[in-house]
């Protein structure tokens, strides 16, 4: 068993657990974009950040990626911490702000506009997709080419694939593709609606909505809004 | 572009077919061709038993590699931060411009491919342009027309 | 006596190394030691080499004069260059037309040609000997002095100079123990540019209990600016394989891998001789000298990727997978190449080694300062009258390196800024000109040390385009895993781009630094962590250029071409027709001894006319005054 400290709070881990398992198993929330349980970890979209050590020579690590170790210190949520996950989510939502997960991710840190100009790629390159296909589909269909800004994820030259057999994952997993926002006004505004406090249609109808406490899933509030 | 497969099997058998000597492979294949044909990245997968899309990874990844035929003569333009300094980004343009295209590109006539490179190392003699392995020691907006002639005279 | 065929015994070795260095000596020949590296190539040490066979040939002098071709002497401004011995002279910029009246009067009459030695460009002063030339005075050439005395193609010649006489040391009378502590001791950082202590890494390793590990050399070099590793690898490979070996000797390792890039097509030539010959004379392989140390060489060429001179990138390249670099821990030395403990270390960083082991630690650390000990290999390019390869002490000041040894900016400019430490590294202003050079201050300043390419900048170098120069290249070379560094560092290009165009909005060099803070902190690898430091530090020392572009929209070093215009000085013009001669779409108007005009509507700023003019008669500042063509004149 590994000892550390985990927001204060002394934990124990199995060795070969990452922070990210640990804080799941004792019910501390962090969040993620690239993670799945049943894949393998990538520690690419950077919002798992934790902040280890103390002083100085603190950095920030992807949780998902970082094994435990004895006597580690690690602090979940510290400002470094949210400014960092903010500033990761700025930039998903310049290219993808018709996704749902990161578009709630977003309001729930308190992001309201996003300064960048926005490219309508809807992908983050999480890779979800290439692990997908890859590890629970054993297709290996489409993968990451290229790199740096000129990243893609495609198949081989472009063409139609040989071992593709639509069985649809690709789809079912990517944070863009899986759940769509209704869509914010303008394209460097957040849409916000999901996690409105106060939902339009109480004003308006007198009633909720949606009836699944999934306030803005009907698309009432921005109609609203925009009105 | 005709890809004799057995070349490319030899290519692979030279290196006992491993998995790690995949980049190697390719730079063999890319020496004998110029480029790497789709044919022959097949025919790597299939040797080294490395699923195609991930040669395609590797062979996109390297900026050394290239999925499209070159030109007769590769001009490279070095753009380090030292020929950076010494007006390099000038010539690239004086190239761009006289053989109207832009980098990475091939002229239409097959003659020239212009690329640039982040550095070559010589920067005491920048800024640099090589042809086909040639260095040219301090080219200036104004030797890019004659290096053009010079080589397509060849 | 010509070398055995195979070198069996540690005595066998001494007494060949004895054997060449009784040789080298008894040698009475003068010779001719031409500097053929890569650079010296370009401008045509091969000719030149060619012509002095020739002649001495010619003069039937070839019992008397031996010619000597070796890697890069240092003094690139200089090439090719000639160091001629005993005379101790060194000639400069020799064509081959010289070889005739080397010949003839240096070698035959010992009549020194004048017009062929070191002139100073600013007092006229010329200088015969090496020693006596200002851009080598100040250097302490321990590691790349050797390329003077050593034909990289011949053995022998490493032998002749002592060469493996380190690693017989190592192999006899130290255990892998102590050749640790010796580094350890001696203060050693890693000459890559992290700089971390040489000694503890390999103690790290050692103590790993696999039976399989790995060491790699790496050459891939990749920061614009900087080829300190291309030139010891071309000059010296024996230098940097016998500290490889020491180093496998040390952490107990059986195959060594030298990661070269593929743009050294010059240094994998030399490398991958040297290691043929080591193989033919039984030096590597199983029970080398019979010393019970077994090892093998393998070469891999990089394909154009400057993520790979990361460890964790390089390792996954050199598995056959794309340079991408992964979380540590686990570290390398304890769970790297294939899975076993590897230690990677820089080619100046090996090159060094033996000198450590010969020479002992305490002579070692005597040398720099108390945190950095040694010298280290600078690339001196860019604006600067002596472009070449320095070596110096640590704790030597910027200035002295740029000015003493430098010989200053050419041209009269002003100096502005001096750029350390590659991508990952910052511009330093003319206020830090006396920070001494060790890894600390120049991480305190902004910049880092990095592998040693040291790029200076006059006046007209514009530091926003500077800033937009390395977003570029590392959006580019970013391998795109992380958000923070591949969407980072291409929108951080994006905003310098559009200041650099005039079109910055307020606010943008506020978003520039926050978006940069989060990159640094965000980015999981090296790459990624220090992509900021190129901006921030130009933010830090030069924000009144930023606030020139985004505010003024004006361009003060006339570089961004959104914002400057190319013009002729009237006061300045000699009429010479040059410039018209050069403009590609015919926008100059002048007559012979005229005063020329550019014609803005037809100008593609494409600089063919200030490249042309002789007399600093064009300039491309926008607070000159503007001459537009009205009828030619």
């Amino acid at each position: 068993m590994i000892t550390f400290k985990m927001n204060n709070l002394e934990v124990s881990a199995e060795e070969g657990w990452t922070i990210l398992e640990t804080a799941k198993f004792f019910g501390l929330e962090i969040p993620t974009l690239c993670h799945n349980d049943g894949l393998s970890e990538y520690g690419g979209c950077r919002l798992c950040l934790v902040e280890i050590g103390e002083g100085p020579r603190a950095k920030l690590v992807s949780s998902c990626t970082y094994p435990v170790e004895e006597g580690l210190v690690v602090h979940t949520d510290t400002t470094r911490v949210i400014k960092a996950r903010r500033m990761m989510l700025e930039l998903m939502l310049s290219t993808a702000p018709g996704s749902k997960k990161i578009q709630d991710l977003a309001s729930k840190f308190g992001l309201t506009h996003q300064r960048f100009k926005p490219r309508d790629e809807e992908c983050v390159y999480c890779g979800l997709c290439v692990r997908i296909c890859d590890e629970q589909m054993d297709a290996r269909a489409i993968g990451f080419q290229n790199r740096g800004h000129n990243r893609k994820i495609s198949t081989p030259f472009d063409a139609r694939s040989e071992v593709c057999r639509l069985c649809g994952a690709c789809m079912y997993i990517c944070p863009a593709c899986s759940l769509r926002c209704q869509g914010p006004a303008a394209d460097t505004d957040i849409c916000n609606a999901c996690l409105t406090m106060e939902p339009t249609c109480l004003e308006e109808y007198d009633e909720l909505q949606c009836w699944m406490y999934d306030a803005g899933r009907c698309g009432t509030c921005v109609q609203e809004k925009g009105k | 572009m005709d890809v004799q497969i057995e070349r490319v099997n030899a290519f692979c058998k030279k290196r006992k077919s491993q998995k790690k000597a995949l980049i190697a492979i390719l730079q063999d294949i890319q020496a004998e061709y110029k480029y790497l044909p789709q044919d022959a990245l097949r025919a790597v997968s299939q040797n080294l038993s490395i699923p195609l899309i991930d040669v395609v990874g590797v062979a996109t990844f390297f900026r050394a590699f290239s999925l499209k035929p070159r030109g007769e003569h590769v001009v490279t333009v070095c753009l380090g931060t030292a020929c950076h300094v010494r007006g390099g980004p000038k010539i690239l343009e004086e190239f761009e411009r006289r053989l109207a295209v832009k980098p990475g590109d091939t002229t239409p006539d097959g003659k020239f491919t212009l690329e640039s490179v982040a550095c070559l190392g010589c920067c005491a003699i920048g800024p640099v342009v090589v042809v086909d392995g040639d260095y040219h020691a301090q080219t200036s907006i104004r030797k890019v027309e004659s290096l053009i002639k010079q080589y397509a005279r060849k | 006596m010509k070398t055995p065929a195979k070198i069996k015994t540690v005595k066998a070795l001494e007494k060949v190394i004895q054997t060449q260095q009784r040789l080298r000596k008894a040698d009475k020949r003068q010779v001719l030691t031409v500097s053929a590296g890569t650079c010296g190539q370009a401008r045509g040490s091969l000719k030149v080499i060619d012509a002095l066979n020739a002649s001495i040939k010619k003069a039937k002098l070839q019992q008397k004069v031996k010619v000597r071709v070796t890697g890069c002497h240092g003094f690139c401004e200089a090439e090719p260059n000639i160091i001629i011995h005993p005379h101790d002279l060194f000639y400069q910029k020799v064509a081959p037309t010289h070889a005739e009246a080397i010949i003839g009067q240096t070698i035959k009459q010992k009549k020194t040609l004048p017009n062929l030695l070191y002139k100073d460009p600013v007092t006229g002063k010329t200088a015969s000997r090496e020693q006596a030339i200002p851009f080598y005075k100040k250097q302490q050439r321990i590691v790349l002095g050797d390329n003077a005395l050593i034909d990289p193609t011949e053995i022998d010649d490493y032998f002749a100079v002592g060469g493996y006489g380190a690693l017989i040391k190592a192999l006899t009378s130290m255990t892998p123990e102590k050749v640790i502590g010796e580094v350890k001791a001696s203060g050693l950082r890693g000459r890559g540019g992290a700089g971390f202590p040489t000694g503890v890494k390999w103690e790290l390793a050692r103590r790993q209990k696999d039976a399989t590990k790995y060491i790699i050399c790496n050459a891939d070099e990749g920061d614009p600016g900087a080829y300190m590793d291309r030139s010891l690898l071309e000059g010296n490979p024996h230098r940097v394989l016998e500290g490889m070996m020491i180093g496998a000797y040390a952490i107990g390792a059986t195959e060594g891998y030298i990661y070269v890039r593929d743009e050294y097509p010059l240094a994998v030539k030399h490398v991958t001789l040297a290691i043929e010959k080591l193989k033919k004379l039984g030096l590597v392989g199983t029970n080398i000298l019979g010393a019970g140390f077994s090892f093998e060489f393998h070469i891999a060429k990089g394909a154009g990727a400057f993520v790979c001179g990361e460890e964790t990138a390089m390792i996954a390249s050199i598995e056959g997978r794309v340079g991408e670099p992964r979380q540590r821990p686990p570290f390398p030395a304890v769970k790297g190449l294939f899975g076993k403990p590897t230690i990677i270390n820089n080619v100046e960083t090996w090159g060094t080694v033996p000198l450590i082991i010969n020479k002992g630690a305490k002579w070692f650390a005597k040398i720099g300062t108390d945190g950095s000990k040694g010298t280290k290999i600078f690339s001196l390019v860019g604006k600067i009258n002596n472009t070449g390869l320095v070596e110096v002490p640590m704790g030597i000041s910027l200035r002295e390196i740029i000015y003493d040894i430098g010989g200053g900016i050419p041209g009269g400019k002003k100096f502005k800024a001096v750029q350390t430490g590659g991508p990952s590294g910052g511009c330093l202003p003319k206020s830090k000109l006396d920070l001494p050079i060790d890894y600390e201050s120049l991480t305190k300043a902004g910049s880092i040390m990095g592998s040693g390419g040291m790029i200076v900048m006059d006046e007209k170098t514009c530091m926003v385009d500077i800033a937009k120069y390395f977003l570029n290249f590392l959006r580019d070379e970013s391998c795109g895993k992380c958000v923070s560094c591949r969407e980072g560092t291409q929108r951080m290009w994006e905003i310098v781009r559009d200041i650099s165009e005039g079109k910055g909005k307020e606010g943008d060099i506020e978003l520039l630094e926050e978006l940069a803070q989060a990159v640094k902190d965000a980015s999981m690898c090296g790459l990624g962590q220090t992509a900021a430091n190129p901006v921030l530090s130009t933010l830090r020392y030069f924000k009144d250029e930023f606030e020139a572009h985004l505010k003024d929209k004006r361009c003060p070093a006339g570089v961004c071409i959104n914002l400057i215009r190319y013009f002729v000085l009237p006061e300045k013009c000699t009429g010479c027709l040059a410039c018209k001669k050069s403009c590609p779409t015919d926008a100059i108007q002048g007559v012979l001894k005229g005063v020329h005009i550019i014609d803005l509507a037809k100008c593609i700023k494409c600089g063919a006319c200030l490249e042309a003019c002789k007399f600093e008669a064009v300039e491309t500042q926008r607070d000159e005054a503007i001459v537009i063509m009205e009828g030619a004149k």
